[in-house]
């Protein structure tokens, strides 16, 4: 940290300018303390710029350089049928994967505000569970339980309902990617869900609204902003999912991660490799624009993307 | 109260959803068994003597150790300077700064990866000690900056004007004033960075090679492959580790709401 040369005596007070803008003297240097923190700024910017940007600009630029100059590689994306599928089941697996885990993270988060302590803390502690226990281990110990062998059969098999085949499908990665993202859907959930006043709902019932009709028409719509929050979380973390659909799905049924690792690893295409990265960084940042500007316009407040991240 | 009955037995069931996945883990690594059957017909430790025998297993876990510590005081280091800089700074780009340093934690890490492939490749750090250093740091600085830029913004800035009327520099105020209370934001944030650098797999089967590669690594290599129980014993360690290292991190964000 650099060390801040003598100041004049009224610096302390001087700490606080009354805009928030820099003064106009901070060229100068010396006088105003404030124009020198970005200085700490510098180094953690440099190497995310470095070591992040330019590297993810890279793949970028290859899109539209390998082999060749030219936009061949995303006409091939938007020509070639098993691209467009790979494309389209990708947002398909997104999609359910934000309505499976906002149906069942709703009453789940309601559960949460309602109760008492005690069994508030095991559901969250529920909920957190995923989110420290390790990817490789969650993937391997989904394995163990859909393989045609495995704990799921075997209790289906007690309880005689059949068996199932889930290892190698779409429906064992929506699985296992449901699982993973439930704290991203329950936590924004849980945190706009309980600022909500609850004599706002009371009142409603008051004012002759059956107990439904006032949670429906009151409590709902206070939750949107959580609603927003953790459906654009999943639906933007869902779209980068590799190694589960790696593991427990088939390379028939390719999700776009594992499309892109195909063509870079293995078959060392990085132009094609790049227009997938392109269309995947495309749509979550589309998204991400789209859902912040119809929050903004219901919620009247943006989405925090990083919405109950601050644990 | 009666009525939701119905939405407790849902919680549970959600809950049971959540916990017991990871959990068959764990008596599964004691199967005397060669096969994933579960659950298993005898019980033995030759799995875990299967995990200390094989000299590239223990390997992996000391390079994931040993990144995964190196990561943490880096991302921590570089993030809280960041963060210091984020929530006191007054300047232009403040919101694009604070927007591109979180960055790393939306962007699919399968894009990340191929990029930092591609750098790597050229600069010769594929399987490099080095390589695996930066990739990981990048990753986990938005761990440290969202714990600790939120306890800077609570933290009193007049216990440092004080410190300033009293004569302190800058710097000592910031060391001796500032940093023990937000400590324990520090701690987390490491943690944080700890768990994210040493779980990290996509990333890392980009950057590895034969000579250096993780745990996580090997974790995915070995399931695509032979699956016998070794894993199993693998997860288990790892699931009692980072539990412990959450458990120290939670525990100081509780003593550090009790301060503030």
């Amino acid at each position: 940290m650099t060390a801040i040369s003598p100041r004049p005596a009224p610096g302390p007070a001087a700490d606080r300018p009354a805009g928030p803008g820099p003064r106009s003297g901070d060229a100068g240097g010396g006088r105003a303390p404030r124009s020198r923190r970005p200085l700490l700024l510098v180094p953690t910017v440099l190497l995310v710029l470095a070591g992040f940007v330019y590297p993810v600009g890279t793949i970028v630029v290859r899109s539209v350089t390998q082999p060749e100059f030219g936009p061949q590689n995303f006409s091939w994306l938007l020509h070639d049928a098993t691209s467009l599928q790979v494309l389209g089941r990708t947002l398909v697996v997104a999609a359910l994967a934000t309505l499976i885990t906002l149906v069942l993270g709703y009453p789940y988060a309601y559960l949460m505000t309602v109760s008492g302590p005690a069994l508030r803390g095991l559901l969250m502690l529920a909920v957190l569970m995923p989110f420290w226990t390790s990817l490789m281990v969650r993937v391997f110990a989904w394995v163990i339980i859909l393989q045609d062998h495995g704990v799921l059969n075997t209790v289906l098999g007690a309880l005689g309902l059949g068996e199932t085949h889930l290892l190698g499908t779409t429906t064992g990665v929506l699985i296992g990617i449901c699982q993973l993202l439930m704290p991203f859907m329950v936590l924004p959930l849980f945190n706009a869900m309980r600022s909500i006043d609850r004599r706002v709902v009371q009142a409603g019932m008051i004012c002759g609204a059956p107990p439904w009709k006032a949670f429906w028409r009151v409590f709902v719509p206070l939750s949107l902003p959580g609603v927003f929050a953790g459906s654009l979380m999943v639906f933007i973390l869902s779209l980068g999912f590799y190694v589960t659909p790696a593991v427990l799905g088939s390379p028939r049924q390719e999700l776009l991660p594992n499309a892109l690792y195909t063509q870079i690893s293995e078959l060392l295409n990085w132009g094609r490799g790049g227009a997938l990265a392109v269309a995947l960084l495309l749509t979550a940042g589309v998204l991400l624009a789209v859902t912040t500007w119809v929050s903004k316009r219901v919620t009247g407040k943006a989405a925090g993307v990083t919405g109950g991240l601050e644990l | 109260m009666s009525r939701r009955i119905p939405l407790k037995i849902f919680g549970a069931l959600v809950a049971l959803w959540l916990v017991a996945p990871t959990l068959v883990v764990i008596p599964l690594s004691f199967t005397g068994q060669r096969s994933l059957a579960f659950p298993p017909e005898r019980w033995s430790l030759r799995w875990y003597e299967a995990f200390f025998d094989d000299r590239r297993w223990v390997a992996d876990l000391l390079n994931s150790l040993q990144i995964a510590a190196l990561v943490g005081v880096l991302a921590t280091v570089a993030g809280t300077a960041a963060s210091y800089a984020l929530t006191r700074g007054r300047f232009r780009g403040r919101g694009v700064a604070g927007a591109l340093l979180i960055a790393p934690m939306l962007v699919p890490t399968v894009v990340f990866g191929v990029g930092v492939y591609a750098l790597f490749l050229e600069l010769r750090l594929v399987g490099t000690f080095t390589g695996f250093l930066v990739a990981h740091t990048v990753l986990a600085l938005p761990f440290v900056i969202i714990p600790v830029s939120s306890v800077l913004s609570r933290f009193d800035t007049t216990l440092e004007r004080a410190a300033a009327i009293c004569g302190a520099s800058r710097a000592r105020a910031f060391f001796r004033v500032t940093l023990p209370v937000i400590a324990p934001g520090l701690l987390s944030g490491f943690m944080f960075a700890f768990v994210t650098s040493f779980d990290e797999v996509v990333v890392s089967l980009f950057i590895s090679s034969p000579y250096l590669e993780t745990l996580p690594v090997r974790m995915y290599s070995s399931i695509q492959r032979d699956v016998d129980p070794t894993i199993a014993a693998a997860a288990t360690l790892i699931i009692c580790f980072t539990s412990a290292l959450i458990a120290v991190a939670l525990l100081a964000q509780s003593r550090r709401r009790r301060v503030s």
